[in-house]
């Protein structure tokens, strides 16, 4: 299993919500990507965004230019 | 990308399904709306579809073939239509929420719903239909086989059973129309609930629901039909009873396609090759050290879905590295299936489901079950 880093991770209510997060991001030339929602922010399933952990604020600022429609902002080790 | 999530969708179709879609696109009008050669067109398209759909399921009247968007329409449909307020239905822990939410409204409106429960390896005790009966119990509601471990439900027990109390039969074929052999009229079942797109190999945005007759089932969406304009409720003759609006059109002709397919290389012949590939892959997995793998291999009659976790770790983050590492794609998390999974005791953990389709190879397989090998043993190395 490959080695674990902290990330970024930007959690939604809906897959739209994430598809719209994705599409923000590459516009805006912010790194990460989708992946499967880990456990250890809600036991379920679904999609989440997944960045370096330096890119927080620029992701928050971009969740409230865009009025991106998201759940959560997680630090997680990954 | 080796493609293990064709319980979700088939990814690969038959070639001609998608030339199908193709030709209709640039050719059909709107079935039943006008007399000319593309409503014609689209017409002939969609009965011949029917046609096929009530042969492949045993359905005893091609006009009680109502095509729908997916199962889950289909499931909301025969729900809400057949069953109301003071009515006793009986399910199983085994279902998807396409089942179960539809139940759960129900439930909220004034019926009552039990549920057969799942052992801790998902399988069913059948005499937990018999203790859930009641005087007003009006239908058993079930699938054909578990989207999470592929245990199939043995639906000519549950079809006698129904029969004997005088009860609906409403079953979820999702994960099996087009690989087990369904024969709802022998079965005794009173409605099916299929999707195109999944073992049927057709477009998303097919399905439907087959019917026995005598049902009446009240409408869950009303409005054009193409006939009987002037009537101010709708038509009470299936299938315009169940299909108000356009119907894809487009992806009916390429579920026609897919079914021609079917029918030419034979559903025993697909269940065979997608059993004994998953079969495969079980045998070479499930003595791994730190892999555990849900469900009853011991069953003759399985879907083709073997569901495993390794070790505690996050499904999900299992998923991500097939995907990322080996370009291997399978579902992780909970599968829209809460019962089972807390049934399994992975509410939490999730599980990593593999499923495979006719076109699917041994090569792929072998790879599928190395990368687990190797993901396995790091994970115990960890």
């Amino acid at each position: 299993m490959r080695q674990r880093t902290e990330k970024c991770v930007v959690t939604f209510r809906t897959t739209a919500g994430a598809m719209a997060m994705e599409a923000a991001c590459k516009a805006g030339g912010l790194p990460g990507r989708l992946i499967p929602v880990p456990r250890s922010v809600t036991a379920g399933c679904g999609l989440c965004w997944a960045g370096p952990p330096d890119s927080r604020e620029a992701l928050e600022e971009l969740v409230i230019k865009k009025h991106l429609d998201v759940d959560g902002i997680y630090a997680i080790i990954l | 990308m080796i493609y293990l999530d064709n319980a979700a969708t088939t990814r690969t179709k038959p070639p001609a399904v998608s030339r199908a879609v193709l030709e209709a696109l640039s050719s059909y009008g709107n079935c039943g709306r006008g007399g000319h050669e593309g409503a014609l067109s689209a017409a002939r398209t969609i009965y011949e579809t029917r046609e096929k759909i009530a042969a492949l399921l045993g359905c005893p009247r091609v006009d009680h073939v109502c095509f729908t968007q997916n199962s889950t329409q289909a499931l909301n449909i025969a729900v809400s239509g057949l069953l109301g307020p003071g009515d006793h239905v009986i399910s199983t822990d085994l279902e998807h929420n396409s089942v179960l939410r539809p139940l759960y409204r129900l439930r909220e409106a004034g019926a009552a719903v039990d549920f057969v429960p799942a052992d801790r390896q998902g399988r069913l005790d059948y005499g937990g239909f018999e203790a859930l009966l009641r005087p007003e119990t009006k239908a058993v509601v079930c699938t054909h086989a578990s989207n999470l471990t592929g245990d199939t439900v043995d639906i000519d027990w549950v079809g006698r059973f129904a029969r004997e109390h005088g009860l609906l039969f409403i079953l979820d074929a999702s994960q099996t129309a087009g690989v087990l052999p369904i024969d709802m009229a022998a079965t005794g079942v009173s409605v099916v609930c299929f999707t195109g797109h999944k073992s049927l190999m057709g477009p998303q945005g097919t399905g439907g629901l087959c019917l026995r007759e005598g049902l009446e089932i009240r409408p869950f969406a009303v409005g054009g039909t193409g006939v009987r304009s002037y009537l101010e409720t709708q038509p009470a003759e299936y299938p315009t009873r169940l299909e108000a609006g356009t119907l894809n059109g487009h992806g009916l002709a390429g579920l026609n396609a897919a079914l021609d397919f079917l029918n030419e290389t034979g559903v025993d012949a697909i269940h065979a090759r997608e059993d004994a590939l998953a079969r495969r892959f079980y045998g070479a997995v499930r003595d791994l050290p730190g892999v555990t793998v849900y469900g009853d291999f011991s069953a003759p009659v399985r879907a083709p879905i073997v569901t495993l976790n390794i070790g505690n770790f996050d499904s999900a983050e299992v998923s991500d590295e097939l995907a990322e590492r080996f370009d291997i794609a399978t579902r992780p998390g909970a599968h829209c299936a809460p019962r089972l999974h807390r049934a399994l005791g992975t509410e939490d953990q999730g599980a990593v489901r593999f499923s495979w389709s006719y076109f699917n190879t041994e090569a792929e397989t072998d790879q599928a079950a190395e990368a687990v090998r190797i993901l396995a043993r790091e994970a115990e190395e960890a």
